[in-house]
C-alpha cells in the first residue's frame, strides 16, 4: 500500500482532572497541558510499525483545529510521521464536519488505510472514523487490538463487549484502534530536530467548503453530581459487618 | 410526537439487556412513539422478546443472511432505509451501537449524540464528557432527525409483560460486501453478566499476575458476583478486555461494586460512579478511590481477600 492517513486531536492531556468553568460556558483549557488524544498515538504507533514492515511507503498525520494544533503534528513527525497537514480552523467543529474534512484529505490523498482513536478523551465521543467509513462507502474496523494486512484485505481483531470479534474487511479502509494495539514510542531529541524540517502543510478548513457552524449546540456545561464521603472500616470482619448492614451479603 | 426507531442489540437468539435500557430513556422523551427493529438472520424470538418490553408500539423484524451477525456497514443503510417518519434513532452505548450508530448518523447527514444519560427535552440531552469529569447539556436541531446512543448505567430496563405487535418489513437496499465476520472469541464464564450483575468484585495492578487473580474470581464466587478488572490489570493480561472497567471499557452501575488493589484513576472511575455502594480495599490510605468509596479499608489484599472469603 502506497499511504496511511492517520488523524491527531490536541486534547487535553489525560492526567489532568478538568474542571468546569464557574459560568457553566465550557472547561477550564487556560494553562492546561495539551497533548496528542491517547488513541491516536497508538493509530500513529501503528501505522508507523505497518510502514517500517514494508507494507506502506508514506505515513501522513491530519489534524483539525487551531493552528496550535501544529505542536501535536509536530511531535507526530518526531514520532516518524513523514507529512503533516494541519485543517485549520479556531472554531469548535462536530464530529460530522470533522468527518467531512477527513473525507476530503482522503480523496485527495487516496490512502490504502486510515487509522484514527476509537474515541477522543475530551468529548469521548466515538464517532469520527465510522462517520469517515460512510461517507467514503469503505469498511469500519472500530476498537481495533490488532491488524494483520494482506495485500488487498486486512484481518482485524476487534474489542467488543462480550470479548474479541474478528472481521476481514477489504482495503481501503477505515480502522479505529483500542488501548491494546501497541505501545507507542517514545520520542527522542534528535528527531524532535528532524521533525522541524518535514513539511506541514495548512489547508484553512473553509478552503475545503465545509461549514463550521455545529448543528449541535452545547448550552451548559456541570460538575458531574458528587458522591458523598464514605466510611472507613479496620479490617475484613469490620467490611462484612458494614455489608450486612446494607444488605449487600 | 415523536416517534423513536430503536436499534435492538441481539446475538442472533436473545435480545441484549441493553435494548430493554434503552427504552426506559427514549420514553422519557414526550409523548414518544417507540418501534424497535430487529436486523437479523431470523428474527422470530428476538423479537418475541422486544415485544414483551413495556411501551413498546411495534416491533419491525428485517430478516437477511447478511444480517447475521452484526456488521456496521451492512445494518446502517437498512436503518436509513427505515428511518422515514421517525423523529430519532436510538441504540445502545455498547460496543455494538457504538460501531453502528454514527455509521447511520453520517448516512442520514447529521450528528449523533453519544452516551445520553438523561433526556431533558425531546432535543436536549445531557451526556459525559472528559472521562465523566463533566456533564454537557446537547441541544439537536428540531428540523432532523436525532440520532442517538443511550448510556445504559444511566437507566433500568423497563419491565416485561407487553405484547406489542410484530410486523416484517422488506428493505431494498443494495449492502456492501467489504466486510466479513469471521469469528467471535468469546469468553465462556457461568459468572454473572458483568454489564447487568446486581454485584461486581474487581482487581487491578496489585494482584501482579494471572494466578493471584484468582483470589478476586473466588471472592466474586462466593458473592455471586461478576468479575471486574482495571485497565492495568487487562494490559498485564491477569484476565481478557472484556472485564476491563471504565472510560473506555464498561460503565456499569451495580449495586456492590468492589475494587481491590485499584488506584481509582478517573478513567476507572467514570465506570462505577453509578454503583450502589462503592467498596475500596487498598493498601495506601491516600489512593483517590476512597474518595469515591462509600466503604474502605486500607489493607493488604493478600491478607483481608483470604479472610473475606473464609467469613463468607
Ligand atoms: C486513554 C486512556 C483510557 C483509559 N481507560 C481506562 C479504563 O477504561 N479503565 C481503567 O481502569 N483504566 C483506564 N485507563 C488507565 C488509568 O489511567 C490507570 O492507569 C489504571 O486504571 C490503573 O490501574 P490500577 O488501579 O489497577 O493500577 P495502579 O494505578 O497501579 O494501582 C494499583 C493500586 O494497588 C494498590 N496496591 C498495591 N499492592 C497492594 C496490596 N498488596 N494490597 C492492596 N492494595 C495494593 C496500590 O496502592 C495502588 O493504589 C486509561 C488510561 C488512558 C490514558
Amino acid at each position: 500500500m502506497d499511504k496511511i492517513l492517520v488523524g491527531l486531536k490536541r486534547v487535553v492531556d489525560y492526567n489532568v482532572r478538568v474542571r468546569v468553568k464557574t459560568d457553566g460556558s465550557g472547561v477550564e483549557t487556560d494553562g492546561v497541558k495539551m497533548s496528542i488524544n491517547p488513541f491516536d498515538e497508538i493509530a500513529l504507533e501503528e501505522a508507523l510499525r505497518i510502514k517500517e514492515r514494508g507494507a506502506a511507503t508514506e505515513v501522513i498525520v491530519v489534524s483539525i483545529g487551531s493552528a496550535e494544533s501544529q505542536q501535536q503534528l509536530r511531535t507526530g513527525l518526531a514520532m516518524g510521521a513523514d507529512r503533516a497537514i494541519l485543517i485549520q480552523t479556531d472554531d469548535s467543529i462536530d464530529a460530522l464536519s470533522r468527518a467531512r474534512a477527513l473525507l476530503e484529505i482522503a480523496n485527495r490523498e487516496d490512502p490504502g488505510l486510515i487509522i484514527l482513536g476509537k474515541q477522543a478523551i475530551d468529548d469521548d465521543n466515538n464517532q469520527t472514523g465510522q462517520m469517515l467509513a460512510a461517507l467514503w462507502g469503505r469498511p469500519q474496523a472500530t476498537s481495533a487490538s490488532k491488524v494483520e494486512l494482506d495485500g488487498t484485505h486486512a484481518r482485524v481483531t476487534r474489542e467488543v463487549d462480550i470479548g474479541l470479534e474478528i472481521i476481514d474487511v477489504d482495503l481501503p479502509a477505515v480502522l479505529t484502534v483500542d488501548l491494546r494495539m501497541n505501545e507507542p514510542r517514545y520520542v527522542k531529541l534528535p528527531d524532535i530536530m528532524k521533525a522541524k524540517k518535514k513539511p506541514l502543510e495548512e489547508v484553512p478548513l473553509a478552503d475545503i467548503g465545509i461549514d463550521p457552524s455545529p448543528s449541535l449546540k452545547e448550552t451548559l456545561f456541570e460538575p458531574p453530581a458528587e458522591r458523598q464521603k464514605g466510611v472507613m472500616v479496620d479490617d475484613a470482619q469490620g467490611l462484612l459487618a458494614a455489608l450486612k448492614d446494607k444488605g449487600l451479603v | 410526537m415523536s416517534k423513536v426507531l430503536l436499534i435492538a442489540e441481539h446475538d442472533g437468539s436473545t435480545l441484549n439487556a441493553s435494548t430493554a435500557k434503552v427504552v426506559a430513556c427514549a420514553r422519557q422523551i414526550d409523548g414518544a412513539e417507540i418501534d424497535v427493529v430487529v436486523l437479523a438472520e431470523s428474527a422470530a424470538s428476538v423479537a418475541a422478546e422486544a415485544a414483551a418490553l413495556e411501551s413498546v408500539k411495534r416491533v419491525l423484524t428485517v430478516e437477511n443472511a447478511a444480517n447475521k451477525t452484526a456488521i456496521a456497514a451492512v445494518l446502517a443503510p437498512q436503518i436509513v432505509a427505515l428511518a422515514d417518519g421517525y423523529s430519532h434513532i436510538f441504540g445502545p452505548s455498547t460496543t455494538f451501537g457504538k460501531d453502528l450508530m454514527p455509521r447511520v448518523a453520517a448516512l442520514l447527514g447529521v450528528n449523533q449524540i453519544s452516551d445520553v444519560m438523561s433526556v431533558e427535552g425531546t432535543h436536549v440531552f445531557k451526556r459525559p464528557i472528559y472521562a465523566g469529569n463533566a456533564v454537557v447539556t446537547v441541544e439537536a436541531p428540531a428540523d432532523s432527525i436525532l440520532v442517538a446512543t443511550v448510556r445504559t448505567a444511566s437507566y433500568q430496563a423497563v419491565d416485561g409483560g407487553n405484547s406489542a405487535v410484530v410486523e416484517s418489513v422488506d428493505v431494498n437496499v443494495e449492502l456492501p460486501t467489504h466486510t466479513r465476520f469471521i469469528e467471535l472469541q468469546a469468553g465462556s464464564s457461568d459468572r454473572p453478566d458483568l454489564q447487568t450483575a446486581a454485584k461486581v468484585v474487581s482487581g487491578g495492578r496489585a494482584l501482579a499476575s494471572a494466578e493471584n487473580f484468582d483470589l478476586i474470581l473466588t471472592l466474586a464466587d462466593k458473592l455471586g458476583a461478576a468479575v471486574g478488572a482495571s485497565r492495568a490489570a487487562v494490559d498485564a493480561g491477569y484476565v481478557p478486555n472484556e472485564m476491563q472497567v471504565g472510560q473506555t471499557g464498561k460503565i456499569i452501575a451495580p449495586d456492590l461494586y468492589i475494587a481491590i488493589g485499584i488506584s481509582g484513576a478517573i478513567q476507572h472511575v467514570t465506570g462505577i460512579k453509578d454503583a450502589g455502594t462503592i467498596v475500596a480495599i487498598n493498601k495506601d490510605e491516600e489512593a483517590p478511590i476512597f474518595e469515591v468509596a462509600d466503604i474502605g479499608l486500607v489493607a493488604d489484599l493478600f491478607k483481608v481477600v483470604p479472610e473475606l472469603i473464609d467469613a463468607l
